[in-house]
């Protein structure tokens, strides 16, 4: 790869952003630009996933961003996160374009709301539409309800507890306490919060489940050489790739032989470190996809941090917190910061490795974030340039 | 919003409105109909005297009453519908009955807003509680007052939720709910190499082969794994319900709502089918 993340960009995140996605996305694009120190007409191309509601000839106009020469759509929910950076990357590598922004918008909270059972995904009359009904007629039709089912088997096969799923909550939400960005800024929880909450669906309680919100980030991408000369110090994009895996579904991959992996991300996993040249050890901060804390302990093995169900222990003693072995999601994760499908994340992973993230993980050489988990997803390794 | 909260202000400092007059004075035979729909036989209101929770009978506005473009509440819901709050329902009403009235005497009412509280979410929708007071005078002596309140709110778009999800049927899947309506749980088998796959599709992962048959499975096997789902609600269920992930040992895994009392991890199940709009969903129950 010889792409760097140049500009980051987001709005404020919230619950209620009282205005359209659309502008949502131009404000996170514009204030993207803004700090990499380039204009709307240095932009060509524009990236964002399937699943955002801003085309991305409306974004180009509202910025006025006078012509793209590539616009790309990433599918599967927040698999996509990642996915746009390497869109990006790929893009400008082949000389497609040669200034990137990929972007994500949403008003999740005080508009449509993905914790909510989707009848428009139950009844689309495409191959996904007839995947669902497998599941949806049944009563399996909430993100929570599909991570639960694999939450269950991974708990009866490892001996993993609630509470070991409660310290991802606890690690990010003691995060995003001193993260001003964050909504749960100046609000940790204790695990006894956690293990006091109400079940949302059975082995998840509702610290388990990624808050809902509403915002935008942005992203911008050039080649690692137009980096050199622009205002921030550059994000270098060390490895980027995408993942499916076999008999691969959207959320309800029930049907392979094991329950309890994620066997798409270590699709991601395995080009990531061959990309890179490097290994799980060789990572000084991880931004791990966090819409349910079970993913996050899938994750960890799934990608090498440790063996298949040790994860519970890799964890045990506080070493996905700041200060720990693997610091994970120092911004809070979607847990604790926003839900911005994975988006936000990036951005941490470009302030960590610029050094100027507000929990700042000292000498974070190798950052790795990962992307949607439970859908064909992707990842990232950045670096300083 | 701020055009609602200016017209708050406006009605409140106007205070009480204009007072009107009830069209008849308290009346005989008005009282024998309000007492007999309700069933109230007390002798009393068959001499002259008038049930106190009639007292709003008396300055009903009639079948086609003319606007009264003083009246606080007609006025604040004016500016609600404008706003966008257009539906209504009343949420409180209290009244206090100083004395009975007795047939003869002619009452006016005069109401005033008291409040206007709002934005607020409810489970109807957003809107604005308005309460406004009454008072019944005969003449200058008050003789009932109410405290009414409605919410003015805005109409949730109607979950197409409501209904129950049937699955979406492609020609690749039609033989399993065909399978399901005849009381059967089929499991595609490749014509070719004879491998079974749940769920089904077009095209045998291992061999290629497009003839695809069927088998019929015996309908029993194990919980693989399970859900209690809790929140939200989802289309025709009842909170809380089980969906269990049931190994078969035709080597197939399946889905569907487990409708027993205990469920974990191993435990036998049979299969039964359940109706929904017109499909018959596969379901679980505990084997004996
Ligand atoms: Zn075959």
């Amino acid at each position: 790869m010889s792409a760097a993340i140049v500009g980051i960009g987001a709005t404020e995140f919230s619950k209620d952003s009282g205005r359209s996605e659309l502008q949502l996305a131009a404000e996170a694009v514009r204030a993207a630009l803004a700090d990499a120190g380039l204009s709307p007409s240095d932009v060509d191309g524009l990236v964002t996933f399937a699943m955002d509601a801003n085309a991305e000839i409306a974004v180009a106009r509202e910025v006025g961003i006078p012509s793209l020469t590539f616009f790309s759509r990433i599918a599967y929910g927040g698999g996509a996160a990642c996915a746009t950076v390497q869109q990006a990357a790929m893009a400008v590598a082949t000389g497609a374009a040669e200034v990137v922004v990929c972007y994500r918008a949403l008003n999740e909270r005080s508009g449509h709301r993905f914790g909510q059972v989707s009848v428009a995904a139950a009844t689309a009359p495409t191959s996904s539409g007839v995947d669902n009904g497998w599941h949806y007629p049944m009563g399996l039709g909430t993100p929570a309800a599909t991570v639960a089912m694999a939450a269950r088997r991974y708990m009866h096969e490892f001996g993993a507890t609630s509470a070991d799923f409660g310290r991802v909550a606890v690690a990010d939400r003691r995060h995003a306490a001193t993260n001003p960005n964050a909504w749960f800024y100046g609000r940790p929880i204790t695990l006894d919060d956690h293990q006091a909450s109400r079940w949302i669906a059975e082995p998840l309680r509702l610290l388990d489940c990624c808050q809902e919100s509403d915002g935008a980030v942005a992203i911008v991408v050039t080649s690692l050489e137009r980096a050199r000369d622009l205002a921030q110090r550059p994000a270098v994009v060390r490895a980027a790739a995408q993942g499916s895996g076999p008999d691969q579904y959207v959320m309800t991959s029930y049907y392979r032989d094991d329950l309890t992996g994620l066997p798409e991300m270590g699709v991601v996993g395995r080009q990531l470190w061959r990309q890179a040249g490097m290994g799980p050890s060789d990572v000084d901060v991880a931004v791990l996809y966090d819409h349910f804390t079970p993913y996050v302990l899938m994750q960890l093995e799934e990608l090498g941090f440790c063996e298949r169900g040790a994860a519970k222990d890799f964890i045990a003693d506080g070493a996905i917190e700041l200060g720990g072995r693997l610091p994970v999601n120092p911004h809070g994760g979607q847990l604790g910061e926003a839900y911005i499908h994975g988006m936000n994340g990036i951005a941490e992973a470009v302030r960590q490795v610029r050094g100027t993230a507000v929990n700042q993980v000292a000498g974070a050489a190798h950052v790795l974030v990962t992307a949607g988990t439970g859908v064909p997803t992707s990842g990232l390794i950045l670096a300083p340039g | 919003m701020s055009r609602i909260l200016e017209e708050t202000d406006r009605l409140k400092a106007l205070g009480w409105c204009g007072e009107r007059v009830a069209r008849d004075p308290v009346n005989q035979p008005m009282i024998n109909n309000w007492v007999e729909a309700m069933g109230d036989t007390h002798p009393a209101y068959r001499e002259g005297l008038a049930p106190p929770a009639m007292v709003q009978v008396w300055t009903m506005r009639g079948l086609h009453p003319a606007p009264q473009p003083d009246d606080p509440l007609h006025a604040m819901s004016a500016v609600l519908d404008e706003a966008g709050f257009t539906s209504v329902v009343a949420t409180n009403c209290e009244q206090t009955y100083h004395r009975a009235l007795k047939v003869g005497e002619l009452l006016t009412v005069r109401s005033r807003l008291s409040d206007v509280v709002g934005p607020k979410k409810t489970s109807l929708g957003v809107g604005w509680f308005v309460t406004t007071e009454s008072t019944w005078f005969s003449g200058e002596e008050p003789v009932a007052t109410m405290l009414f309140r409605i919410l003015k709110y805005q109409p949730r778009p109607q979950a197409a939720a409501a209904s129950p999800i049937t699955p979406v049927v492609s020609r690749d899947t039609a033989f399993f709910w065909e399978g399901t309506a005849a009381g059967q749980l089929r499991i595609q088998r490749c014509e070719a190499c004879g491998r079974l796959r749940h769920p089904p599709g077009p095209m045998c992962p291992a061999c290629g082969a497009t003839s695809m048959g069927f088998v019929v499975s015996e309908g029993a096997g194990t919980v693989y794994s399970y859900v209690v789902h809790h929140h939200p609600p989802v289309p025709g269920k009842r909170l809380p319900f089980v969906v269990a992930l049931v190994e078969l040992p035709e080597g197939v895994r399946v889905l569907g709502e487990f409708l027993g009392e205990s469920v974990e991890i191993g435990r036998p199940v049979r299969c039964t089918f359940v109706r929904v709009g017109g499909f018959h969903l596969p379901a679980w129950e505990a084997a004996a």
